[in-house]
Formats: C-alpha cells, structure tokens, sequence
C-alpha cells in the first residue's frame, strides 16, 4: 500500500481528530465540534507546513 | 454517593464494583482498542475509538512501517517501542506474526512508523478516557 503525503496526512488527521473528539470533550456536541475543528487545524497545518518549505525552497 | 451500600463487614459494596471498573475499563481498553468504553456501555464511542485506532495501526503496518522491539537500546528506539506497546493487543499480535520487521525502503514507510506509534498513545489516552468514565469523572 502506498499513500502520497497528503492523503496519509488527511487520514492520520481523521483518526487523530476522532479520538481526540471522543476523549477530550463529555457531551455529543462538544465531541463532534471539537473533533471538527481539530481536523481542521491539522489539515490547515498541513497546508501553512507545505508553504512555509514552498518559501524556505526558494 | 447515592448507590453505595454498606456490607456486613463495612465494605461498601458500591466502592467495591467502582474500584473493579476502574481496574478492568483501562486494562481491557489497552488489550482491545476501545472495549474499555465498550464494557461501560458506552458503545458508539467505543467502536469510533476502535474503528479509529485499529484503522491507524492497520495502515501503518500495510505502509510497511516498522514495530520496534522492546530491546531497542537507541533511546528513540525505546521511545518509540512505549508508543507501539500502548495499542495492546494490536502489539502483540504484530509481534506474534512478525510484522513490521522489513526494512524501511520508501519514503512512506516512515509514515507508517508514525502510524503505528500514534496508534498506541491515541490507545492510551483513550485507556485514560475509560478510566476516567469509570470513576464518573466523566459521563
């Protein structure tokens, strides 16, 4: 099996963001909104990482 | 606490089945990812977690990643051996069948590495959320 970078990126960010939704947070709504924005921010962390070495390679 | 009754001997009976959670959830959660909440009726967080957790080591055995052995010697191979051993059961299976011992030969083989060692904290702070539940820190 072989995943490019991003989408072994996106994945870990799934599976991260469930059990970090599920164990950080008591109420359904909270888990599912807490859950979202850290997909969020690990897949916006992915994108602020790739262009921050797009400059550092220029 | 309201369903606390007091034995012949003074035990309090529901301290008792609380303590015996509170041991079992956590033991049972890092031996089967997510069966700590499972056994506390908690099931839809349950199969979330497992479905996540076994998912990711899945993955990360199917990149070709590499499970460290206990007998690493490198520091950075015993950290990651305390990451791996937290998915339980998942561990020693690999272990049993010998996966993930090939050498690392692509780029995403190193993600797969980072998968399974993931896989094993994600499994612990969920043992800790079990725990948590167990003791009603937690709903």
């Amino acid at each position: 099996m072989t995943l490019s970078h991003f989408s072994a990126a996106v994945l870990f960010a799934v599976f991260a963001s469930v059990v970090f939704g599920i164990t950080q947070r008591s109420t359904s709504r909270e888990q599912v909104r807490y859950g979202l924005y850290c997909f969020a921010m690990f897949v916006g962390g992915v994108f602020v990482a790739g262009w921050v070495m797009w400059l550092l390679r220029r | 606490m309201a369903n606390t009754s007091t034995t012949k001997n003074g035990v309090a009976a529901g301290t008792a089945a609380w303590s015996a959670m509170s041991a079992l959830a956590p033991a049972l959660g890092w031996l089967i990812p997510g069966a700590g909440h499972l056994v506390q009726k908690r099931y839809v967080r349950g199969l979330l977690l497992m479905v996540s957790i076994v998912a990711m080591f899945v993955i990360g055995l199917l990149l070709q990643g590499h499970v460290y052995q206990p007998n690493g010697g490198d520091i950075l191979d015993i950290l990651g051996f305390v990451g791996d051993v937290g998915a339980g059961g998942l561990y020693i299976l690999a272990q049993v069948m010998n996966w993930g011992q090939g050498a690392i030969s692509h780029a995403t083989a190193d993600y797969g590495t980072k998968y399974l060692i993931v896989a094993g904290l994600l499994n612990f702070i969920s043992m800790a959320d079990a725990y948590h539940i167990a003791i009603g820190k937690k709903p």
